[in-house]
C-alpha cells in the first residue's frame, strides 16, 4: 500500500516538498524559538497574504517564484513593522506582533475578496493560500523549495557561530564585534524563506506551526543547538511527508493541516516522553522522591520512638506512626515497603518494629539530616 | 604619565535615555594593572558606563580610548563579564561551549572553534574550577557555577582590560572566593580589571582603587584616599545610616 503510494508520481511530489518544507521550517524554528520570537512567524506567514495577492495584481502571474517573492517582501516588511514599532514606541514586542498580524492579514482578505468579485477566473486559486493545496504542487515548485531551502540551509551553516552567539549572549556578541543586528537581519530574512516555502503547501494561517513545532519538540531531546537543530528537522520533514501520506490515503483530506496534525503528535509524544524534560518522566521521578521522602519519614519516626525504651526493637502501634506522619496518607504503604526492605517487620496486628538493618539505617538519616545543625546549635 | 599607559582613558562621556541624562560628562583614566570597582547607588549609571566604553550603548558625546586608540580598534584587548541574568540559561549548550564562546572575536567571521579553542576553553574553566563541570548542560548549574562559568568565557579572551558587571552578585562563598583569587591572578599579570560591585563594605578588601558613580563621576582614585564617609556620602545621597555603617565596617576590616 505505501510503496504503492510512493511510486504514484503526485504523491511522490507533494510528499517530497512537504518534506523539503519540514526540514527547512524545523531548522530555522529552532532559532526562532530560543530566541523567544516564535510568533513572529505567525506575523510573517499572515502578512503573508496582501503580498501574494498585490504579486498577482501587478505580474498577473501566478508563477511560484511570483508570488513567493511578494510574500516575502510582505512577510518583510511585517516583521520589520514589527522590530520597529517594539524598539522605538512603548508597545511591547507581543502587541506589536498582535498588531502587525491583524492588519497585514485583514488587508490581505479585503484584496482577496475584492479580486474574487472580478468576472474573469485567472485569479482562482489564490485563496488556496489559506490553508494551503499540496495537490498542487508540481515537480517545478518543488524544485524552487528545495533550491531556495538549501540555499537557506547552508546559511546557517556557514554562520553557525553567529547565530549561535546572537541568540544565546547578543551584547556579548556586540561587545566582541559582531554585527549583532545585521546578524539578526539576516536570521529574520531566512525565517521568512522558511515561511514562504511553505505557504502554498501549509497556507499562511498553520504555516508558523511548523516553525515552532518540531523546534519545541526537538527541544525536549536533546541539550545542544547543533542537536536541537538537527532533530527539528528531522521532525519537519517526518511530519510533512506523513501529512502528504495520510492526505493520499484518506478520503482526500487537506495536506497542510495533516502536516500540522502529524507534528502535532510528535509534539505531544516529546512533551510526555522524553527522558530529563519530558512530563511523565518527572512526574514519575516527583513522585519517586515523594515515596521515598515518606519512607524515611516513617523509619526515622519508629526510630524515634524506639530509641525512648530499653530495646530498640520495641514495637509500635501504627496509630501512633499516623498521628505522627502525614494523618490522610496514612502509613500502611511505607510500612510494607519498610518490611519488603527488611528495615521493619510487622510483629502483630497493627503492630510494628526495626529490624537491625533498619535501626542502622535509621541511625545514618538522623546523622545525615540533623546531625549538623545540632552541632551548630551546641 | 603618559596617556600610552593608561589602559582606560574615558574622555567628556554623556549618555542620555531619551532626555534624560544617565551618565554626565564622565572622565575617567585607569592606569594599566589597576583593580577598580564601581559603586554607587541603583540607577547611578554603573552598567550604563560599562556599556557605553563597550559601544553597547550609544553614546551622546565623549569619546574612549583602550590603550590610546578607539575601542573598536581594541576589541580583542578587552574581554566583558555581563550580568549572569542577561541571557537564557536554558539555551541548549554546555559549561565547555559556553567558555568557547570567549574565542569567537579572535577567531572572526565563519570560521569555526576547533580543538586548540577548546583546549583553552577547558585551561580557562579549570582556573574557576568548573572543568568537572564542563558537560554539563548550562541549566542545571547554581547561580555562582554560571557566573563562573561567565568568567571563564572572559579568559578566553585573553584581553588586556577586564569589564565585569556584578560578578558577585548572589554567588555562594566559595565561587566569592574563587573570583577574588582570579581577579588578584589578572592584576599580578598586570591586566587591567574593572567590577561593578555592590557591597561597599568588601571594597576596600577587595580593591585597590574606586570610582564612585552616581549619575555625574563623585570621585575616583586609590581606595584609601577617595572611600571616605563625605564621599559616600555624597554619591548615595539621604541615606546617611546606611554610609556610615558601610563605612565603619569597612574601617574594621583595615
Amino acid at each position: 500500500m505505501i510503496e504503492q503510494l510512493f511510486s504514484d508520481y503526485t504523491v511522490r511530489t507533494i510528499a517530497l516538498g512537504s518534506g523539503i518544507l519540514g526540514i527547512v521550517s524545523g531548522a530555522l524554528g529552532s532559532f526562532a524559538v530560543l530566541r523567544q520570537q516564535s510568533l513572529l512567524g505567525d506575523a510573517i506567514s499572515h502578512a503573508a497574504l496582501p503580498g501574494i495577492v498585490i504579486a498577482y495584481l501587478l505580474t498577473g502571474s501566478k508563477a511560484p517564484l511570483v508570488l513567493m517573492l511578494g510574500a516575502a517582501v510582505a512577510g518583510g516588511a511585517a516583521s520589520a513593522a514589527v522590530i520597529a514599532i517594539a524598539r522605538s514606541t512603548r508597545v511591547k514586542f507581543d502587541t506589536a506582533l498582535g498588531i502587525a498580524l491583524s492588519v497585514f492579514f485583514g488587508f490581505g482578505l479585503v484584496l482577496l475578496t475584492a479580486l474574487q468579485k472580478r468576472p474573469d477566473a485567472t485569479q482562482a486559486g489564490l485563496s488556496n493560500f489559506l490553508f494551503g493545496q499540496a495537490s498542487a504542487l508540481v515537480e517545478k515548485d518543488v524544485l524552487t523549495m528545495g533550491v531556495l531551502g538549501m540555499a537557506a540551509l547552508l546559511i546557517v551553516l556557514l554562520a553557525w557561530k553567529e547565530f549561535k552567539i546572537s541568540t544565546f549572549d547578543p551584547e556579548f556578541g556586540r561587545a566582541m564585534g559582531f554585527p549583532v543586528g545585521g546578524i539578526e537581519f539576516v536570521l529574520t530574512s531566512l525565517f521568512v524563506v522558511a515561511i514562504v516555502i511553505g505557504l502554498q503547501t501549509v497556507g499562511v494561517v498553520l504555516m508558523s506551526a511548523m516553525l515552532i513545532g518540531p523546534a519545541a519538540a526537538a527541544r525536549q531531546w536533546t541539550n545542544r543547538l547543533a542537536g536541537m537543530v538537527s532533530l527539528a528537522a528531522i521532525f519537519g520533514a517526518v511530519s510533512g511527508v506523513a501529512g502528504a501520506v495520510w492526505s493520499a490515503t484518506g478520503q482526500s483530506l487537506p495536506t497542510g493541516p495533516l502536516i500540522v496534525l502529524s507534528m502535532g503528535v510528535l509534539t505531544v509524544v516529546s512533551f510526555l516522553l522524553a527522558p530529563a524534560r519530558g512530563l511523565v518522566w518527572r512526574s514519575l521521578r516527583d513522585w519517586r522522591n515523594g515515596r521515598q521522602l515518606r519512607l524515611e519519614a516513617v523509619l526515622i519516626d519508629l526510630y524515634t520512638l524506639a530509641s525512648q525504651h530499653e530495646r530498640v526493637d520495641h514495637p509500635h502501634a501504627q496509630a501512633v506512626l499516623d498521628l505522627m506522619a502525614n494523618p490522610i496518607r496514612g502509613t500502611s504503604r511505607s510500612l510494607t515497603a519498610l518490611a519488603e526492605r527488611g528495615l521493619a517487620r510487622q510483629i502483630g496486628p497493627n503492630l510494628w518494629a526495626l529490624t537491625a538493618a533498619g535501626v542502622a539505617r535509621a541511625q545514618t538519616l538522623v546523622q545525615e539530616r540533623f546531625g549538623g545543625i545540632g552541632n551548630h546549635g551546641a | 604619565m603618559q596617556s600610552r599607559d593608561l589602559a582606560i582613558d574615558v574622555r567628556d562621556l554623556t549618555v542620555a535615555y531619551r532626555e534624560k541624562p544617565v551618565l554626565w560628562d564622565i572622565d575617567l583614566s585607569v592606569e594599566s594593572g589597576k583593580l577598580m570597582a564601581i559603586v554607587g547607588p541603583n540607577g547611578a549609571g554603573k552598567t550604563t558606563l560599562i556599556k557605553a566604553i563597550l559601544g553597547l550603548v550609544k553614546r551622546a558625546a565623549g569619546e574612549v580610548l583602550i590603550y590610546g586608540k578607539p575601542y573598536v580598534r581594541q576589541r580583542n584587548r578587552v574581554a566583558y563579564v555581563p550580568q549572569r541574568g542577561s541571557v537564557d540559561w536554558d539555551f541548549p549548550t554546555n559549561v565547555l561551549d559556553v567558555a568557547t564562546m570567549g574565542s569567537y572575536g579572535r577567531l572572526g567571521w565563519i570560521r569555526r572553534p576547533g580543538s586548540a579553542e577548546r583546549a583553552i576553553a577547558m585551561d580557562a574553566l579549570r582556573k574557576v574550577g568548573m572543568d568537572e563541570y564542563a558537560d554539563r548542560q548550562i541549566s542545571q548549574l547554581s547561580g555562582g557555577q554560571q557566573q563562573r562559568v561567565f568568567l571563564a568565557r572572559a579568559l578566553v579572551q585573553d584581553a588586556q582590560v577586564y569589564f565585569m558587571d556584578e560578578p558577585f552578585q548572589g554567588v555562594d562563598a566559595v565561587t566569592e572566593r574563587a573570583i577574588i583569587a582570579l581577579l588578584r591572578q589578572l592584576k599580578d599579570a598586570g591586566r587591567t580589571v574593572i567590577v561593578v560591585h555592590h557591597d561597599l563594605q568588601t571594597v576596600p578588601e577587595y580593591f585597590d582603587s574606586v570610582l564612585l558613580l552616581n549619575i555625574r563621576r563623585i570621585a575616583v582614585g586609590p581606595v584609601s584616599e577617595v572611600f571616605t564617609e563625605d564621599n559616600l556620602r555624597l554619591t548615595y545621597g539621604g541615606r546617611v545610616g546606611f554610609v556610615q555603617s558601610a563605612v565603619r565596617s569597612a574601617a574594621d576590616a583595615k
